[in-house]
């Protein structure tokens, strides 16, 4: 299996980080970053992982069913994730979740039918402080509105890219 | 401003760089005494570290409040094999989002602490453990670990000085539970995040079997400044056996949410109105949670307390993570204990039954609680289960569901009678959609 040239230079650097003994320490960090590529985790991502950290097939397929940020099945090309943990729920958290659902008709971690956005509800996200929050894809919305919230889901159900809907910013860094 | 404004109660220490123009860069951080610690601490004996360390009475931030010099005393510096430094940047107690801007802002605090935690141990070799949902915060450490081994304060003969010590970061991939410490070195390890048997704790039998030093990214950021000012110094900020400031994340019903640096000791009422700005739209306060959901709940007239380890122990409750979450009058105390518990039901890693079970039935009676189909023995059950399951789990996750449940229980029974007999939830609209947007410019 081949990867980006920029995943390959992420991977030859993960085999590095960890004593020559010891890659298996790489198997998490590898899946991550390379379901963003395979769009899932797949039985031959799973096998060339296994493969480049030195450990079984099944050792690598034990660990994907234990963390939540790993999917066998694709995510929508935005996955808009919504928490709705205590600080979020305070401020209005579950009414954006709610508002979601029934805007898109799908739920939990189901996607769109033309694959554009999935939608999660997520435990606290470190950012309490500036709830609510919204996560898409890798990217922070904090003190998001109902009416934010619709934009978003308009302009990416519409075709547009989160950074094209300029009505509402992302945390910049 | 990216995130909250300051307050002018603050006592910047760990915060000081935030708001400088580029506070992620090398540079900036040179200049403003960067790495000056580190510098001062590669002439002292590791005796002498850590005995600074532990006259500034650092309690872990983590949420156990450990004392950080005692823990770096407990690592075997003459054994053999090699060790290391362990960063726990897996941020995820409901309520907490500190770590978060100590990274992004500070980055090259966090590897300077890192750097004189390594020395304090002879340990050449650290990973900062990063929640998978914190890409970003990956990217700003990569850089600033990149800009460190450029202008040689990371890499095999740091300064000239034949110090050699080199960091990674280590990205984690979404489960609560891999911000235990023993589950975390299973997770780094490549492997389930399913705790282990203690002891050996980290500090014996750590990452890889060998010596680690795992602490905070909060804990770790406090360093430098102890050590370029002195032990004695930091104690001074807080209260007597708890030195310092601390990044209190306050979250809620509060006009000014925001994460803020107070001195430890800072009464609780006091950050809620004058650093929070009281309660939004003029309402009761009615609870509080002083330091993650985790941690038993405080009612309105329990909370004119030192925010301290010892005095919020003293009101049975516990200081934690730093996530202050403010509840007004209209919240459902019901709803909030549901949310609570549907959380650890989620996140235990069901190791062990009294905590995959007991959050799992707790989870369903407090939602059919919550519907109006619970009965009166529910509100007994609910306690009951609870504190069957204190004290009887794998790890402190178990505890972390049960507590906050008993409380919770203990001091608003008049709620869950209140949903009984079918009666719809008496709070059901009335805490109704705000955003605190305004703040957002
Ligand atoms: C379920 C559970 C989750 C935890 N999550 C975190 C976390 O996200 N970050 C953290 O620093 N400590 C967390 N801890 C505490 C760690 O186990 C450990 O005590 C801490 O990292 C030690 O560092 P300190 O002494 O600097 O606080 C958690 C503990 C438990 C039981
Ligand atoms: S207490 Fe819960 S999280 Fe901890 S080991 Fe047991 S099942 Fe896992
Ligand atoms: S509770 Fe929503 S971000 Fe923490």
């Amino acid at each position: 299996m081949t990867f980006s040239p920029e995943l390959e230079a992420r991977f030859e650097k993960f085999l590095t980080k960890y004593p020559a003994d010891r890659k298996r320490s790489a198997v998490i960090p590898m899946l991550v970053y390379a379901q963003d590529e395979t769009e899932a985790i797949t039985q031959e991502l799973i096998e060339e992982v296994a493969k480049r950290c030195g450990v079984t097939p099944l050792q690598v397929e034990e660990v994907v069913g234990f963390y939540s940020m790993l999917h066998k099945k694709p995510q929508g090309k935005y996955h808009v994730q919504i928490c709705t943990n205590i600080s979020c729920l305070l401020v209005g958290g579950a009414e954006l979740w709610e508002q979601a659902t029934k805007k898109t008709g799908i739920g939990h971690k189901q996607n769109s039918a033309d694959g554009r956005i999935s939608l999660e509800e997520v435990e606290c996200i470190g950012a309490c402080s500036w709830a609510p929050a919204v996560q898409i894809n890798y990217d922070f919305y904090h003190f998001v509105t109902p009416g934010q919230l619709d934009k978003l889901l308009d302009g990416l159900a519409a075709g547009k890219k989160p950074e094209e809907i300029t009505e509402v910013q992302k945390v910049s860094c | 401003m990216r995130y909250n404004p300051p307050s002018p109660l603050e006592t910047p220490v760990l915060s000081r760089r935030f708001r400088l123009p580029n506070s992620q860069s090398i540079d900036t951080y040179l200049a403003t005494d960067g790495y000056k610690g580190f510098e001062k601490a590669t002439g002292m004996t590791q005796d002498e570290i850590i005995g600074e360390v532990k006259t500034s009475i650092l309690r872990g931030r983590g949420g156990a409040g450990f004392p950080t010099g005692m823990k770096w005393g407990f690592v075997p510096r003459t054994s053999p094999k090699p060790k290391y430094i362990v960063v726990n940047a897996d941020e995820s107690e409901p309520g907490t989002c500190k770590d978060r801007l100590l990274m992004e802002f500070d980055p090259h605090q966090l590897i300077e602490g890192v750097l004189i935690a390594g020395l304090a141990v002879g340990a050449q070799q650290g990973y900062i453990y990063i929640r998978g949902e914190f890409r970003y915060l990956i990217g700003v450490m990569d850089k600033a670990i990149d800009e460190a081994y450029a202008k040689g304060y990371l890499g095999d003969n740091i300064l000239g000085k034949g110090i050699k010590f080199n960091l990674a970061t280590h990205s984690g991939a979404g489960a609560y539970e891999c911000g235990e410490e023993s589950a975390l070195l299973e997770s780094f390890e490549g492997k389930r995040g399913n705790p282990r048997i203690r002891p050996p704790f980290p500090a014996v039998a750590g990452a890889y079997q060998c010596p680690t030093i795992l602490n905070n990214v909060e804990t770790f950021c406090a360093v430098p400044s102890i050590i370029l000012n002195g032990g004695a110094w930091f104690a001074g900020l807080g209260t007597p056996k708890n030195g310092g400031t601390r990044m209190f994340c306050l979250s809620g019903h509060v006009n000014k949410p925001g994460v803020y640096e107070l001195p430890m000791g800072f009464n609780l009422m006091r950050m809620i109105n004058e650093v929070g700005g009281g309660i939004r739209g003029g309402k009761k306060l009615k609870a509080v949670v002083p330091g993650g959901s985790s941690c038993p709940i405080l009612k309105a007239d329990e909370c004119d307390l030192a925010m301290d380890y010892d005095t919020v122990a003293a009101a049975k409750s516990m200081l934690g993570s730093g996530g202050v979450v403010v509840l007004d009058e209209d919240t459902c105390m019901v709803n909030f204990a549901l949310r609570i518990m549907r959380f650890y039901a989620h996140e235990s890693c069901g190791w062990c039954i009294p905590c995959r079970e007991g959050t799992t039935w707790l989870k369903k009676l407090l939602t059919r609680f919550h519907e109006g189909q619970g009965q009166r023995s529910d509100i007994v059950m609910i306690g009951d289960l609870s504190k069957n399951m204190l004290g009887r789990t794998f790890c402190p996750l178990g505890d972390a569901a049960a507590m906050p449940t008993i409380a919770i229980v203990e001091k608003f029974r008049e709620e869950f009678e209140a949903h009984l007999d079918g009666k719809p939830c008496p709070y059901e609209n009335k805490g109704s959609y705000f955003s605190n947007s305004g703040l957002a410019a």
